[in-house]
């Protein structure tokens, strides 16, 4: 029964173990690795944010971000199984191409949007307000 | 030759029949499909992303994340999630041993984590909306409630999808059906874990740091 169900996940036919197949499930060691990680990922930035431990903001900012995608990769490797191997690398094909299609839409919307805000008109500014 | 081609036909009959058909055994493309499902949805959370970090600095002169926001509360609510994330692994680590019973167990504890991650985040929205931060009292609100309300909608469905195969595996235990529908779940589930990451970095902490 176990064998037929990593037969499932995959597209090889010879593997019997956890660590070959695309979707198949990691080992408890793995997971705690992940969770470990996670913790501390997640610890970090909001320690940083909520003591103000570092007075420039823009740094901080920067941190954080760079934590949470260091997190969002450990998440993929360490929960969902993220390799180059599973499916023969078209769930890897498929997340490349979602990763580019994000990146187009959030950095053009950003920097569009940014930019017609700056080429504005100088109005009443509500941001401004208290 | 219309004869000769229903001979030909006949002949060889078995050929037409491709077979590819047969190879996969059922449910062989599944982890693949929703796969793509869950770019997909990445793609939506993109896009409501976007919209936030557009919109997101519009006060229209109302609160702004320092007033309204308690990143205490975010940090429960992120552990909240992170451990119900590292349960879930645990019903899959014991649905790998076949154990149905501890599967079930740690299936039901990921569901309480489940449902204290959506008890604090309505409890959020709820002191918001009192205060009256309400979405249509600016722009940076309505982005706000829609991104995190989305999030919060696929945690909900997560849960009744998780309802429904605890019932379905308590009826008919493990089958090789309700393997692959858990390991879907799964995907799932450490898949909203991902978006919340971006969920409390771009609109918490950055939100804090604006």
């Amino acid at each position: 029964m176990t064998s037929d169900s990593h037969a499932l996940h995959s597209d090889t036919h010879d593997h019997g173990h956890d660590d070959h197949g695309g979707a198949a499930h990691g080992s408890l060691k793995s997971y705690l690795i992940g969770f470990g990680l996670s913790v501390i990922l997640t610890a970090i930035p909001f320690w940083l944010v909520m003591t103000g431990a570092i007075a420039d903001k823009a740094v901080t900012a920067l941190i954080v971000l760079v934590l949470a995608a260091v997190q969002i990769v450990v998440h993929m490797i360490y929960f969902l199984h993220m390799n180059t191997r599973s499916e023969n690398g078209w769930t890897m094909m498929a997340m490349i191409f979602t990763v580019i299609m994000v990146v187009i839409a959030l950095t053009g919307s950003l920097w569009v949007m940014h930019h017609l805000n700056i080429n504005m008109m100088p109005m009443h500014d509500m941001s401004q307000m208290p | 030759m219309s004869v000769a081609t229903t001979i030909t036909t006949q002949d060889s009959e078995p050929i037409f029949h491709v077979v590819d058909e047969h190879d996969h055994p059922e449910g062989a493309s599944t982890m693949l499909g929703f796969w793509i499902y869950l770019m997909s949805d990445c793609l939506i959370f993109a896009m409501l992303f976007a919209t936030y970090g557009v919109l997101g600095g519009n006060y229209a002169a109302g609160p702004s994340p320092k007033d309204l926001f308690d990143l205490k509360l975010v940090a429960l609510n992120t552990t909240m999630l992170l451990l119900s994330s590292i349960t879930y692994g645990f019903a899959m680590l014991t649905m790998e041993k076949s154990k149905i019973g501890q599967t079930q167990l740690w299936l039901a504890i990921t569901g309480l984590f489940g449902l204290a991650f959506l008890g604090i985040e309505l409890t959020e929205f709820a002191h918001m909306i009192h205060e009256g931060a309400t979405p249509q009292r600016s722009a940076f609100l309505s982005s706000f409630f829609t991104l995190v309300g989305t999030h919060g909608l696929h945690v909900t469905f997560g849960l009744v999808w998780l309802v429904t195969l605890m019932v379905q595996t308590a009826r008919f235990g493990l089958t090789t059906a309700n393997r692959r529908r858990l390991m879907c779940l799964s995907m799932f589930w450490h898949f909203l874990d991902v978006v919340w990451i971006g969920v409390f970095t771009f609109v918490y902490l950055l939100g804090m740091l604006r």
